[in-house]
């Protein structure tokens, strides 16, 4: 126990000697916390608050033409440029100048006007409503497409959702076209309403149903567990590096020439790091619920999931270390740990779910991704944060993170000790 | 005190061995120095009798034990002091001290004054808090021999104790460990400073591709060797001359 306490109190003043790497070690994981959140509330505010400019070319000037510049000018999301020449659109769009046009076709609302009057017409005269019972023979109407240029650039989701939004748009000017001539055809008097034109199925967000406060996710709630998590993982940068340092500084060949383990040795750094980690972690929760709504953020809401919420972080926290003893014991030099480590990390956080959700992987990723200890970390913070669930729901995510911890400082020191067996 | 029976290192990949099918006695309180041009296997010798390195065949003992079976007494029985600065250079001397202390198991009172009687000795007391990063060579030297002999060891192993010092730290560091010897430490010492040896050890082996070539009092070697003044005249006369650079 004595040497265990020794071993802890040299590793904290390694590490509280190294002022610059300890500034870097704390604010480092803020500022990414910070800067993911604000970027990754920008895009929600991107799209309420800020607009987008685009690219209008009217060849139709009728009435649906209308209609659409209408809706997306009241969205809110996007800024309508009028441009006249759709090859001049095109060319701006493709210099990557503006991320999107919107090429109307000519003859829009007419031949649409057209084909929905004759499509009533048609349908009125089945049911022997017209006065002549037949139905007038059909124009020949060549399809309209909207066409959208995009630059080459803009990624796939919001590609996706102008589609998504302009698809809605015209199915909704279509409709309301059929109505329009429906309305025309059975009643002279413009003033009588027959069809109700509102949708009539709406969507409503349910949160978890055992909670009457329950929180509305928001970036914060999203941001603070997946980018506190990555952080806590990147404490295996500092702990190999230790590690591979004291090889080089000589002081690990007195330390295996001294009647001391090297389960000793790790467990010192195991619980100055894990200290670390905690305390990293704590910051995050305190710039969540203090700083975040002074800069514009949501406020991060971790009432009553404190105590559970550092349990997660503990276990996270173990598992990290684990695996930065491994590392720092099979590296042989700082070239080999960082760069490792860095990618390993990234590698880990990519399979857990911190960037892309797991649903949204591929069925061989998805299994890949039930591996990797920061999919159980964040599951688990998940669970604290945004399913309100208690500890022995848990128990299954913190028990792979600890069994990770046991494993990797396992294979540390069996590695260390066949490597230098005597 | 240690005996070494027919060991025999070869490092992985390497075309032959660094100590080759090596028998040695030494005894209780001998200050027994390994002397060899570069590459000659002093450093593996002493490298597989302080645990470093597993021999590849062989076998030694050290005041009756062996690693196999008594790691941990045999760890607390010996101390080496390494060729290179083995020490903390962001902490202290009196920190880095406290820590290599304690994996002895010295504690509290004792070990405090342990550490400032040892930094007295060898002249560092005005240094105990100052960073080790602050240290020239000199001073290094000196706290790497303290780290090793806090605890008091039976045998002590240094390799090359006194490379790159100044003269001053040089005869301090030798000075002690005479003491040291005095008082009932077994020694088993390399380095390339032959007259250094010649005043110190008490008998020499002359190690050259990982065979001892010649061993005795080093005034016997001198004396038995024709127009040889000093231990470095022996030297060159068993090594030769060529130089052994050695990558």
């Amino acid at each position: 126990m004595h040497k265990l306490w020794a071993s802890t109190y040299k590793e904290f003043l390694l590490l509280t000697r190294d002022l610059g790497g300890l500034a870097v070690l704390f604010l480092m994981p803020l500022l990414l916390v910070i800067t993911i959140t604000i970027i990754q509330d920008g895009t929600f505010k991107t799209l309420k608050e800020t607009k987008i400019p685009v690219l209008w070319v009217d060849q139709d000037q009728g009435d649906i033409a209308k209609t659409i510049y209408q809706g997306l000018t009241e969205s809110n999301t996007l800024e309508l440029i009028e441009e006249t020449s759709e090859t001049e659109a095109a060319s701006l769009v493709n210099k990557g100048d503006f991320q999107l046009a919107i090429v109307i076709p000519e003859n829009l609302s007419k031949d649409l006007a057209k084909k929905v009057n004759e499509n009533v017409t048609g349908m009125l005269a089945k049911f022997g409503l017209e006065e002549d019972s037949i139905a007038p023979p059909k124009t020949i109407l060549s399809p309209k497409e909207v066409r959208l240029y995009f630059d080459p650039a803009t990624q796939y989701t919001f590609k996706s959702s102008i589609k998504n939004g302009i698809d809605q748009m015209i199915a909704k000017v279509e409709t309301q076209s059929i109505y329009k001539a429906f309305q025309e055809q059975v009643t002279d008097d413009p003033s009588e309403i027959i069809f109700d034109t509102e949708s009539f199925i709406t969507f409503k967000e349910i949160g978890p149903e055992d909670s009457e406060k329950a929180v509305i996710p928001n970036s914060t709630q999203h941001n603070i567990p997946a980018w506190a998590l990555f952080a806590i993982f990147f404490i295996i940068l500092p702990l190999s590096i230790n590690m591979v340092k004291e090889k080089n500084q000589g002081t690990f060949v007195r330390l295996r020439t001294n009647p001391i383990s090297y389960a000793t040795v790790l467990g010192g750094k195991t619980l100055v790091y894990l200290c670390v980690s905690l305390l990293q972690f704590g910051l995050m929760l305190l710039i969540g619920v203090y700083l975040f709504p002074n800069i514009g953020l949501p406020k991060l809401d971790v009432a009553g999931k404190v105590p559970m919420l550092f349990v997660v972080a503990f276990f996270a926290g173990l598992a990290a270390i684990g695996l930065g003893l491994l590392l720092g014991t099979i590296a042989k030099s700082q070239e080999q740990s960082a760069p490792f480590g860095a990618t390993f990390i990234v590698i880990l956080a990519a399979l857990g779910g911190v960037w892309v959700p797991v649903f949204a992987m591929p069925s061989f990723m998805q299994t890949l991704s039930k591996l990797s200890p920061m999919n159980w970390g964040l599951e688990a913070f998940y669970d604290v944060f945004l399913r309100n669930v208690g500890l022995s729901e848990l128990l299954p995510e913190i028990s792979l993170l600890f069994l990770f911890f046991v494993a990797t400082a396992a294979i540390a020191i069996v590695y260390n000790e066949r490597k230098n067996a005597v | 005190m240690i005996q070494i029976n027919q060991l025999s290192k070869k490092y992985k990949g390497a075309e032959g061995f660094s100590v080759s099918e090596l028998d040695l006695n030494i005894d209780e309180k001998e200050i027994f120095g390994l002397l060899g041009p570069n590459g000659a296997g002093k450093t593996t010798l002493i490298s597989m009798l302080s645990s470093l390195i597993k021999p590849t065949s062989g076998s030694f003992s050290i005041n009756g034990l062996t690693y196999q079976e008594n790691k941990k007494e045999l760890k607390q029985l010996i101390g080496i002091v390494p060729q290179e600065y083995a020490l903390y250079p962001s902490l202290t001397a009196f920190e880095n001290l406290s820590y290599f202390g304690s994996t002895y198991n010295l504690k509290g009172k004792a070990l405090k004054e342990k550490i400032h009687e040892l930094l007295e000795t060898l002249g560092l007391s005005n240094f105990a808090n100052k960073k080790i990063s602050t240290f020239s060579g000199g001073m290094k030297r000196r706290i790497n021999l303290i780290a090793s002999i806090l605890h008091e060891p039976k045998v002590l192993f240094l390799d090359e104790p006194t490379v790159g010092v100044d003269v001053q730290s040089k005869n301090v560091i030798i000075e002690h460990l005479k003491q040291l010897n005095a008082a009932g430490t077994t020694m088993i010492y390399t380095s390339h400073h032959l007259n250094e040896a010649e005043d110190f050890c008490s008998r020499v082996a002359i190690i050259d591709n990982g065979k001892i070539i010649t061993k005795g009092k080093p005034k016997d070697l001198v004396s038995s060797f024709e127009d040889a003044r000093n231990l470095e005249d022996v030297f060159l006369a068993i090594t030769g001359k060529a130089l052994r650079d050695h990558a």
